[in-house]
């Protein structure tokens, strides 16, 4: 039987998202292959969460060691390097996060199983597994398909398929050992965490937010939008090539790696819509963008967009925004 | 302290009109300019610091035809010391396994510390080279950096997660680090530096010379295969407006007076 295999992701004590995505995700394959789904939780104390697991899983392979309270690749590749071979999965699925891409590379490598990254799309072609991912920041999308192999391993973009309610009341709970001795640990040691400073403004509880991306071109240009975020009594906020070119403080970035937003409008201006800065703005209200290029992935999933130089629309915007305020 | 970056030649879409070409398993590249991915250039100006603190040498690499001369020469204008291409018939349509492959052909004779490349490419975004690069070679990894801090045969190094965290985690020397945008302030090249890379020699290796065969490289060396490109189609219906600045101006206040969404 063929067997799809779930790696749960978790945090500071909890699930991520992710994997619950992924566990639905691995859940509809293996009803289409008529499998099985297996997942792995690796972890110190994770006993809550297993229970949570096996609800989607047919089996939930635990492993528990102190030596894997904080995620570490090169003690997860030791783990699931014995357990991958033994079971010999038809399809690996990890998150294309920040635990999945440090390890899904360097772990199929070593196994020898061909890996494809960040898919958005997952489903057999004459029996066969196909994918689709993202080029180009989004703008195209490739099918990709795999050499003939035992096992195939893919990592799956965050938000990009549903969380389905569970089926199984309770999947069967295997405890399996570590076999971690502490020279496993010494090329590779986790520290601490950092958490990020609190700036000045609070952009997630903002019910205005105007966004500035890459279109702005130079840092002497952003006020050109903050204006038009003051005209709204709404909150400046941006993109991720903003703040990495020091224009903008880290508090004030949407998305995957900066803030979560969801404010009634949420107004793009000159942002193209990258995945990572999408999945930042999913729960907003009304979605605006002001881009030049109509094919920039932020108008498939804009409600209102207007294509052109951003330069000649956002002053006029702001005055007649300014305007019709005085009216009311 | 020996630093070997690699580099990737990428044409800039993010401000671009992307359009499928005829094949439909590439896209159209005539009109588009071509530079250093982002990611890569960020991981050389942290090379070039890490050289100016603890000295050593900086060793450029890339898998690319000849135009990618351009990106090997601005590496060089900006202070590294040498530069390789590797460049065959035989490595097109090489998937993200099969790069990772030709550089460790090169890398694994080479002396080095660290070796640092971008998180991904802005092309493809496989974010998968630099890791399989380091378990090819046998050596530790750690992707999404965002701070490098080399102590006594370790390296300490902050990890991006998501939502604003990062994570703090030593790895042993020699390592592969894949190093996030952000980190640093790339500079900028100098005519002086100009001058000088013009100097210098590009090294073309190819098949023979890396020890690889045909099959074991290209589209039949690689696990994976793009069976096509297509245009994403749209999650919502977006309302285009339409007309002069001035028109789609009122049209949108009038909208948002509507929505209730000005107060």
């Amino acid at each position: 039987m063929k067997e799809i295999f779930v790696l749960a992701e978790h945090r500071r004590g909890e699930l991520r998202d992710i994997t619950f995505e992924l566990l639905s995700l691995g859940r509809k394959l293996a009803e289409k292959l008529d499998g099985n789904l297996v997942s792995a939780v690796l972890g110190f104390g994770v006993k809550d969460f297993t229970d949570k697991v096996a609800r989607y899983a047919e089996q939930v392979l635990v492993v528990e060691d102190e030596k894997l309270k904080e995620f570490n690749s090169e003690a997860y590749q030791k783990v699931l390097t014995n357990i991958l071979e033994e079971r010999k999965p038809f399809l690996i699925l990890l998150g294309h996060t920040s635990y999945g891409m440090e390890l899904a590379p360097s772990l199929s490598t070593a196994l020898n199983i061909p890996l494809t990254t960040d898919c958005i799309g997952l489903d057999f072609k004459d029996g066969k597994l196909q994918v689709i991912r993202q080029m180009y920041g989004g703008k195209v999308n490739a099918e990709v398909s795999f050499s003939e192999a035992e096992s195939y391993m893919v990592t799956v973009r965050s938000g990009a398929f549903p969380v389905e309610e569970p089926k199984i009341t309770s999947g069967k709970i295997i405890v399996v050992p570590s076999h971690l001795t502490e020279e496993d640990l010494a090329p590779k040691r986790f520290v601490e965490y950092i958490e990020e400073a609190k700036g000045e403004v609070d952009i997630t509880s903002a019910d205005i937010i105007v966004s500035v991306g890459r279109g702005i071109k130079d840092a002497k240009n952003i006020p050109l939008v903050e204006g038009l975020a003051k005209a709204l009594g709404g909150v400046l906020a941006s993109t991720r090539p903003i703040v990495d070119k020091g224009w903008l403080p880290k508090d004030r970035q949407v998305g995957l790696s900066g803030k979560t937003v969801k404010p009634k409008l949420y107004i793009a201006v000159g942002v193209s819509g990258s995945f990572q800065h999408l999945a930042g703005i999913k729960g907003s209200g009304i979605l605006i963008a002001i881009n030049k290029d109509p094919k920039a992935p932020i108008f498939r999933v804009a409600d209102y967009g207007i294509v052109d130089d951003l330069f000649k629309v956002v002053p006029v915007l702001k005055e007649k925004i300014i305007e019709l305020k005085q009216k009311i | 302290m020996n630093i070997i970056v690699c580099v990737k030649h990428v044409p800039d879409t993010a401000e671009a009109e992307v359009v499928i070409d005829n094949s439909g398993k590439d896209i159209k590249k005539e009109n588009l300019v071509f530079d250093i991915n982002e990611w890569d250039n960020y991981a050389l100006e942290e090379a070039l610091l890490l050289k100016e603190k603890h000295g050593g040498m900086v060793t450029v690499l890339t898998v690319g035809s000849e135009a990618a001369n351009e990106t090997l020469r601005k590496c060089l204008a900006k202070g590294a010391d040498e530069a390789f291409r590797l460049d065959d018939e035989a490595f097109k349509r090489s998937d993200g396994y099969v790069i990772a492959k030709i550089l460790y052909s090169a890398i694994k004779n080479m002396k080095y510390d660290l070796i640092l490349t971008g998180v991904q490419a802005s092309d493809d975004g496989y974010a998968q080279v630099g890791v399989t690069l380091a378990e090819m070679l046998g050596i530790q990894h750690a992707s999404m950096v965002k701070k490098v801090e080399v102590k006594n045969g370790f390296v300490r190094v902050h990890r991006e997660l998501e939502g604003g965290l990062e994570e703090v985690v030593e790895v042993k020397l020699p390592a592969v680090l894949t190093i996030q945008t952000g980190i640093n302030e790339p500079r900028y090249v100098s005519i002086a530096g100009i001058r000088r890379a013009a100097r210098k020699e590009i090294k073309v290796l190819g098949l023979a010379e890396l020890g690889l065969k045909k099959e074991e490289v290209g589209e039949a060396g690689s696990p994976t295969r793009l069976e096509r490109l297509f245009v994403p189609e749209a999650t919502k219906k977006t309302e285009i407006l339409t007309g002069d600045p001035s028109t789609v101006a009122t049209k949108l206040s009038e909208i948002l007076k509507e929505k209730g969404v000005l107060g």
